[in-house]
């Protein structure tokens, strides 16, 4: 294992913030995995620790294949991590919004830049990443249509779900996005937590990626073989929004299967202690994303639901 | 008349509320033309609310001269504007990134749908945004290249300083203005001032404009002001100053100062060790019209736009 530093900005006040990388193998630059770029992605950065410190002791026992090299940084944004800011310390612009970057741009285009100058050549390319909006998945690869992704190779990762989606015109600015243009087969390994520490869950992403890395030839890893995926794309996946706002009850759990009518989740009265409104699901299916903030506005989306698919 | 676009219930007994102000005369004939004035998409750009206070008071007092319909919309996100949040809190997501919305989509994505939905089917739109805190910006129009043919004539009646045709980008196909316009709304983006403040003499050059702009389209048939020819950029290339170190700003030109190639435009300094990091320089000869206003900068941050530069 070989520790560089990638990437240094200076800071008018604070420390420089240097990102860091890890690189194992020598040759080919056959993986890149990314964890956090936002400063709240506190499991993407665990997850990332934990592969690092598996690909150490595989490397020790000489279980990375020849002329192949992996390089995984766990940080992009360690200045907004070390303040608590999921976006840019100074303008709060996104940095998974700025890739490819520009080294002549701003700051975050600069960061941007700085990252996917190392991180563009690789064959795959694997980011840790996390959704908008509060909630849980089941962990799943995300991949967005490019024409250059590739679902049969996503399924080797083992993991349950392969989400396609169509990208939006913002998607065009991340790095997922950049990498399919670069040729990097990119996919976005969601797992079921963000802002806390989900060890199960990490545990899984970790092994997910060596179960990767094997199967392409990059390392050498016994594992338990995972699951043939699921193939959804997003409009496979039916959204179950409020009627009304208040304090939040959540019945069931991303992997729970539910039928047409069951009772999902209900919504109580923030005075008053009533249930106001039961959340009543519209489909039989399996549970994708589930809400967790404990409280909850009015027509927001608090599952998806994978239609008509049985436990 | 003040009715709601858009209602959506918040968690403790509040409503999230986006309202406008239809003013109109008091006999409809059936064949008013209809513009709208919208601002306030960002929480933290002001610039709006006293354009929006102006306008109407000044209908308000002459409605005999209103020939036309006049949707004022100051505030379209609210909890933004009110809880000093850029983008729309809770979410940590830009409002300008996510038309043009869904009807069936996360709250957001509602919000969305239903503003361009109130909008849709009126003759003109101007969407008033005032820059961030970091930078200060002179009343100018920004189009979107593909556009310009269409909208470079209604931009030049706004009394702005510059009107500054950009290439087109992909991630700007999530703004309100270019959905608004792919919807045959001729729509001009606006920009001036700063964040976080309002600065009344802009103020005011605008409402000239927008009343200029009105009696052009027969919306106002009272006396219009007369008006200044802008800048164009079509005629001349922008250049952009960016910090190639971190420090603290400290300008010794003004926005809207004409200035020389090679000219000092302030110098990025070092408060701890007394030295100065950078003396900024003009790229070219022109127009300052965007122009650093908070003093802390990293690498790559932005200092200054200059219109000028050879083509």
């Amino acid at each position: 294992m070989k520790k560089e530093i990638l990437f240094t900005l200076k800071s008018p006040n604070r420390d420089d913030m240097r990102i860091a990388g890890y690189k194992f193998g020598k040759g080919d630059k056959a993986a890149c995995i990314v964890g956090a770029i936002r400063g709240n992605e506190i499991q993407q950065l665990y997850t990332c620790s934990q592969l690092i410190k598996t690909l150490t002791k595989l490397e020790q026992r000489g279980a990375i294949s020849k002329d192949r090299e992996i390089l995984v940084i766990p940080c992009v944004n360690p200045h907004s991590m070390n303040i608590g800011k999921r976006f840019w310390t100074m303008d709060n612009t996104d940095i998974n919004r700025m890739f490819p970057g520009n080294v002549e741009g701003e700051t975050t285009q600069r960061i941007a830049n700085g990252v996917f100058e190392q991180v563009k050549e690789y064959a795959y390319g694997i980011q840790f990443t996390s959704f908008y909006m509060p909630g849980d998945f089941i962990p799943h690869i995300r991949m967005m249509e490019t024409g250059y992704h590739s679902p049969s190779l996503a399924n080797l990762f083992g993991l349950q779900y392969v989400l396609t989606r169509k990208p939006k015109p913002f998607d065009t600015m991340t790095l997922n996005y950049n990498w399919q243009l670069w040729n990097t087969s990119a996919f976005s390994l969601y797992t079921n937590a963000t802002d806390q520490i989900d060890e199960v869950s990490a545990k899984h992403a970790v092994v997910a990626v060596l179960r990767f890395l094997t199967r392409m030839g990059v390392i050498k890893y016994n594992s338990h073989s995972g699951y043939i995926a699921s193939v959804l794309q997003e409009e496979d996946l039916l959204s179950v929004k409020t009627k009304a706002g208040g304090i939040y009850r959540r019945l069931k759990n991303p992997g729970d299967g539910v039928e047409r009518g069951d009772i999902l989740g209900e919504i109580i009265h923030p005075y008053e202690g009533e249930v106001i409104e039961q959340v009543i699901s519209p489909t039989d299916g399996i549970i994708f994303f589930a809400h967790t903030s404990p409280v909850v506005m009015e027509n927001v989306v608090v599952y998806k639901i994978i239609r008509r698919l049985h436990e | 008349m003040i009715e709601t676009v858009v209602s959506i219930g918040l968690a403790v007994d509040e409503k999230m509320i986006i309202k406008k102000n239809r003013l109109q005369p008091a006999n409809l004939k059936g064949n008013e033309k209809r513009i709208c004035i919208v601002t306030g998409i960002h929480g933290d750009e002001l610039e709006g609310q006293y354009v929006c206070y102006e306008i109407t008071k000044k209908i308000s007092e002459n409605i005999q001269f209103l020939n036309g319909i006049v949707d004022i919309y100051p505030a379209l996100n609210p909890l933004g504007i009110d809880s000093v949040h850029r983008g729309m809190p809770t979410f940590d997501l830009d409002m300008n990134r996510i038309f043009p919305g869904s009807e069936n989509g996360a709250m957001p994505e509602y919000v969305a749908a239903k503003i361009i939905e109130d909008i849709d089917g009126s003759d003109m739109c101007i969407d008033l945004h005032s820059s961030n805190i970091f930078l200060r910006e002179i009343p100018q129009v920004r189009i979107s290249e593909h556009m310009a043919e269409k909208l470079v004539p209604y931009a030049k009646l706004l009394n702005v300083d510059v009107i500054w045709v950009h290439p087109v980008s992909t991630v700007l196909e999530s703004t309100l203005t270019y959905n608004l316009n792919n919807k045959n709304i001729p729509t001009l983006l606006v920009e001036m001032g700063v964040g976080m403040r309002i600065t009344k003499g802009y103020g005011d050059q605008l409402v000239d404009g927008i009343f200029n702009l009105m009696k052009e389209m027969n919306i106002w048939i009272g006396k219009a002001p007369v008006v200044r020819e802008p800048i164009i950029s079509t005629e001349k290339e922008v250049e952009f100053v960016n910090a190639k170190s971190s420090g603290i700003f400290m300008p010794c030109v003004g926005i809207l100062n004409m200035i020389k190639k090679g000219d000092s435009m302030g110098e990025i300094l070092n408060p701890l060790t007394g030295k100065i990091e950078e003396k900024v320089i003009s790229p070219c000869d022109g127009i300052i019209f965007t122009l650093r206003e908070y003093p802390v900068v990293y690498e790559g941050s932005l200092i200054a736009r200059v219109l000028g530069g050879l083509k």
